[in-house]
């Protein structure tokens, strides 16, 4: 920008670093060229004010641009640090695990120490197993809980809803799995898949009824009086307006709750245990993912070490595929709807 | 002059704030009915009263009747949806539900608050209604896009006819023109100027011209301090209120001196 320009009160931004160098002038804020006459004067006046606010001396405006590009620069370098640490695991897990990954690793079962071959294929399918028990458990309650954290604002009862679900949020995995072993499985006398389950289950209700709220307060008021206004039940506005609209939004919430259940290890050991079998009941121990990874891990045995590197690749591209494919699929519909 | 929808002494406050007061009016059958004054005079406040909307903001109060065709709408039996069904109401800022069609959008107080209806039955009235609202012919070869692909004018059209597929007897429209350009406006004011003949109207405008030219009778609100609440200073026929008003006060905003 040059000076004569500013004198003119025509101070137009053109370059991206004269947009940095205006730092905090709101869009609407910035100057421009009186066109009817009737503001004439008034414009004239109002732009002397902004370029005593938006330009300054050249000093002033250079120190400005080289602290804007610190700042970014900044803003940049953090965002590096933050991915390489994922890329180098997303990387290390595909070196070490695809070489020991194959068809027989996806459908058989284990086989025992000495024998080559043999695979995660009741671990994969217990894990779906407990995942679908946990989103039974987790997604219902979790999604009612945020309706009533959205919808019903009743502030006392909110205020406590959502302390707790902030607090469970926090408590570590393994609490919930020892809290689970003391109820279900010292109670059944066994460890069972049911008890898998409901640990993970717990485990998701936070995230699930967190995001639940938040798309549901995203979705305008004005949807719900226009509902309201057509004669529309309460209840009915919320699951056919409200809950329709925010679905997009609700569903990628479930979808990453479910990627932070799928690796959890520790909830498992107390519940679910680990079975080298086919899954043959919802009350039997059931093999997992996380856990056969683990057991695999801690052996002395090189090829199970081979063979907890698949299945942690196995994993990641689960996990990958559900927080991925939800934002891809229902991102978009979120935008439609907002 | 018989009141469809009578108010007496009806008042409503938001957390403790008198917002209007001590108002009474009879709005009849079958005319438009226009609700002019400055902002903040609590002229979408009395709108929304009438058809129990006001109350679903927390802390409202509401005091005095609406007599609805010879029924108080706040008479402890009364249910609010039903209230809702038979006065419709259309928003300053189309809303129409975004991920459902152009043909749902109609349909929604159909399919969600009556009771089952065949799919020949529904189809029906969402012609109907989108043909009464002037929006038919724009629309009628793409009923299956989402109610978000339409203009503002067009969204607004569709929200008159949402509200009238419900098949109200009133319809309260608070400031439907005043997100819309002049030809937008124009469309919804003939779609008005149709509709009266089945429907009793209330308006809430900004625009006096609007509501000189589009209805019968006009009622003027003014709140006199900030903190006041609103109350009707005058109501009566359109065309007297606009030339010759027995309160100074509306001759003072009429002619502009003011609001």
């Amino acid at each position: 920008m040059n000076e004569e320009q500013a004198i003119n009160g025509r101070l137009q931004m053109q370059k991206e670093e004269d947009y940095e160098a205006a730092e905090l002038a709101p869009p609407a804020a910035r100057p421009s060229a009186p066109t009817h006459e009737s503001m004439g004067e008034e414009a004239t006046g109002k732009a002397s004010r902004d370029r005593k606010l938006y330009s300054g001396s050249a000093a002033r405006r250079r120190s400005r641009n080289i602290r804007s590009r610190l700042a970014y620069s900044l803003c940049a370098l953090s965002t590096v640090i933050a991915t390489v640490p994922l890329l180098l695991i997303l990387f290390y897990v595909i070196y070490q695990g695809a070489g020991a990954l194959n068809l027989s690793f996806l459908t058989d079962l284990p086989k025992p120490v000495g024998e080559s071959g043999g695979g995660m294929g009741n671990a994969i399918v217990g894990s779906l197993i407990l995942i679908g028990i946990a989103a039974v458990i987790g997604v219902p309650f979790g999604v009612l809980a945020g309706t009533q954290l959205a919808e019903y604002r009743s502030p006392r009862l909110s205020w406590v809803v959502r302390l707790l679900s902030d607090i469970l949020s926090g408590v570590p995995s393994i609490i919930v799995g020892i809290f689970v072993y003391t109820l279900l499985v010292l109670t059944f006398k066994q460890f069972s898949a049911i008890a898998g389950g409901v640990a993970l289950g717990i485990l998701m209700l936070p995230t699930v009824a967190r995001t639940t709220e938040e798309m549901m307060r995203m979705v305008p008021d004005s949807l719900r009086e226009a509902s309201l206004a057509l004669g529309i039940p309460r209840w009915r506005t919320i699951t056919s307006v409200v809950i329709k609209t925010a679905a997009g939004g609700i569903m990628t919430g479930v979808m990453l709750a479910t990627a932070r259940i799928a690796g959890e290890t520790a909830p498992l050991l107390f519940t679910a245990l680990n079975s080298r079998t086919w899954p043959t009941g919802l009350d039997k121990p059931i093999a997992s993912l996380p856990v056969q990874i683990y057991t695999y891990a801690i052996s002395p045995f090189d090829a199970w070490h081979k063979q907890a590197w698949a299945g942690s690749l196995v994993l990641v591209l689960i996990v990958l595929f559900l927080s991925i494919g939800s934002k891809l699929y229902f991102g978009r519909r979120m935008k439609r709807a907002t | 002059m018989a009141g469809y929808i009578t108010t007496n002494n009806l008042g409503a406050s938001f957390g403790g704030v008198q917002a209007i007061e001590n108002i009474t009016v009879e709005i009849p059958a079958n005319k438009v009915t226009a609700i002019i004054g400055p902002s903040g005079c609590g002229k979408s406040t009395f709108l929304r009263c009438l058809n129990r909307m006001h109350e679903l903001v927390p802390g409202t109060k509401i005091s005095g009747e609406v007599i609805w065709d010879g029924r108080n709408i706040y008479a402890s039996e009364m249910d609010a949806t039903e209230v809702r069904r038979g006065i419709g109401m259309v928003f300053q800022k189309p809303n129409p539900f975004p991920l459902m069609s152009i043909e749902d959008n109609v349909s929604a107080g159909l399919r969600l608050a009556a009771g089952r209806m065949s799919k020949a039955r529904i189809a029906e009235i969402i012609e109907h209604s989108l043909k009464l609202a002037a929006l038919w012919d724009e629309v009628k070869n793409k009923l299956g896009r989402p109610g978000g692909s339409l203009s503002g004018g067009q969204q607004q059209r569709l929200c008159i006819a949402r509200a009238l597929a419900v098949q109200p007897d009133v319809i309260l429209m608070d400031e439907p023109c005043s997100a819309l350009d002049p030809a937008s406006t124009q469309k919804i004011e003939d779609t008005i100027d149709k509709l009266k003949k089945d429907y009793t109207i209330v308006i809430v405008t900004h625009n006096m011209q609007q509501a000189a030219r589009v209805s019968d009778f006009t009622g003027f609100m003014l709140a006199r301090e900030m903190s006041d609440p609103g109350r009707m200073i005058e109501y009566g026929p359109t065309n007297k209120i606009f030339t010759m008003p027995d309160r100074k006060e509306t001759e003072n905003y009429i002619t502009g001196r003011f609001g």
